[in-house]
């Protein structure tokens, strides 16, 4: 089991996420809440494509005679990367317009005030 | 938000110069070294955080202006879709400039060797124009977040 | 009474993420490596460029990275469309 401990530090992310996107009360801790899930994913995607004893796949001044880890889920990473920046962002500036709009970031107030 | 103390103004005086000239040298060389578009873009972008924290946000509108990065952005990512029509005599995003002679056409040394920066093709060409991009667009996130920053606060005495 | 409910079912999916999570494939054998085998054998040769992941993010995946760039744009697009008061 001391073998898979990359997988089980995924699994602690996406658990935390989880936690703080159903308990917590307030905007900007949910915000992070989906950062954190982001995140463990993005880290489960890279550690799928390792070898064991090998080094990155870049050939400048590569040490000789080892293999190379996979390369794709790099590649595919970088997007997933990018797209949580986009998200993040746009999450956020809907918190800052809500507070200005409501003057709290109380989820159950906000729900129960009309207009 | 307002400015900060004597020491960090000064400090980012020394710095920022610095930290952009390494996120333009980890774009350009995005074909040898780990590296490209996206993460020398986002070092540069940095440094753009960098100045707004440190001078406020409504003084650092003369020196960072929202509408030459917007128009920077818009740039990048026009020569990346017009360089992925170039090669189209082939097929979409063909890399007609690989192995051929001409601007980035040398054939590179198969095996491992010190890099050489003529190499790549249509690579380091998109690079270029993806480091534009990301650069502009994390710039203006950072300074008009930090702008509205001061609308959205609320009134102290109401 | 909600917050117990709420809490039984976080545990219950919490436990089976951690069974699923220890009876993995061990940590360092990837299952099918042909295609980036090829990508490591051939990438020098083909496109000329020393980094193997650039070349497949820019020449041979170009098309996710079009989409990327897009949706890059469009997210910078709405947070400008939401501040248009703040900066005028």
């Amino acid at each position: 089991m001391i073998n898979n401990f990359p997988y089980i530090a995924v699994i602690i992310f996406i658990g935390l996420g989880i936690y703080t996107l159903m308990f917590k009360k307030n905007l900007i801790k949910i915000a992070i809440g989906i950062c954190l899930i982001e995140n463990g994913v993005n880290l489960f995607l890279i550690t799928l494509g390792y070898r064991t004893g090998a080094v990155a796949p870049i050939y400048t001044h590569a040490p000789s005679g080892q293999s190379m880890v996979l390369p794709t889920p790099q590649a595919l990473t970088l997007t997933s990367i990018v797209i949580g920046i986009a998200t993040t962002a746009l999450i956020l500036s809907v918190a800052m317009m809500i507070y200005k709009h409501y003057g709290t970031l109380d989820v159950d107030k906000i729900r129960r005030l009309r207009g | 938000m307002k400015q900060m103390s004597k020491i960090v103004r000064t400090i980012t005086n020394l710095v920022y110069g610095f930290i952009i000239i390494f996120g333009f040298y980890v774009i350009v060389h995005g074909h040898l070294t780990p590296g490209g578009g996206f993460q020398g873009g986002a070092v540069v972008a940095s440094a753009f955080a960098l100045l707004v924290i440190s001078y406020g946000a409504l003084n650092i509108q003369k020196l960072l202006k929202k509408d030459l990065l917007s128009i920077l952005e818009s740039c990048g990512l026009t020569m990346f879709i017009v360089l992925s029509f170039l090669g189209l005599g082939i097929t979409f995003f063909y890399n007609f400039l690989a192995n051929s002679g001409s601007w980035f056409g040398d054939t590179a040394v198969i095996g491992i060797n010190p890099g050489n920066m003529n190499t790549g093709g249509v690579i380091p060409l998109m690079n270029i124009a993806v480091g534009l991009e990301v650069l502009a667009a994390l710039g203006v996130i950072v300074l008009i977040m930090a702008i509205g920053a001061e609308f959205t606060k609320k009134k102290e005495n109401s | 009474m909600k917050k117990i409910i709420l809490g039984i079912a976080f545990l219950l999916f919490f436990s089976f993420l951690i069974v699923s999570a220890i009876n993995m494939r061990p940590f360092g054998e990837p299952t099918f490596s042909e295609m980036d085998d090829y990508f490591i054998k051939n990438a020098q040769s083909e496109t000329g460029a020393n980094n193997v992941v650039t070349s497949i993010v820019f020449d041979y995946r170009g098309f996710d990275t079009l989409g990327e760039a897009t949706v890059l744009f469009t997210a910078v697009v709405g947070i400008v469309a939401l501040f248009r008061r703040a900066i005028k």
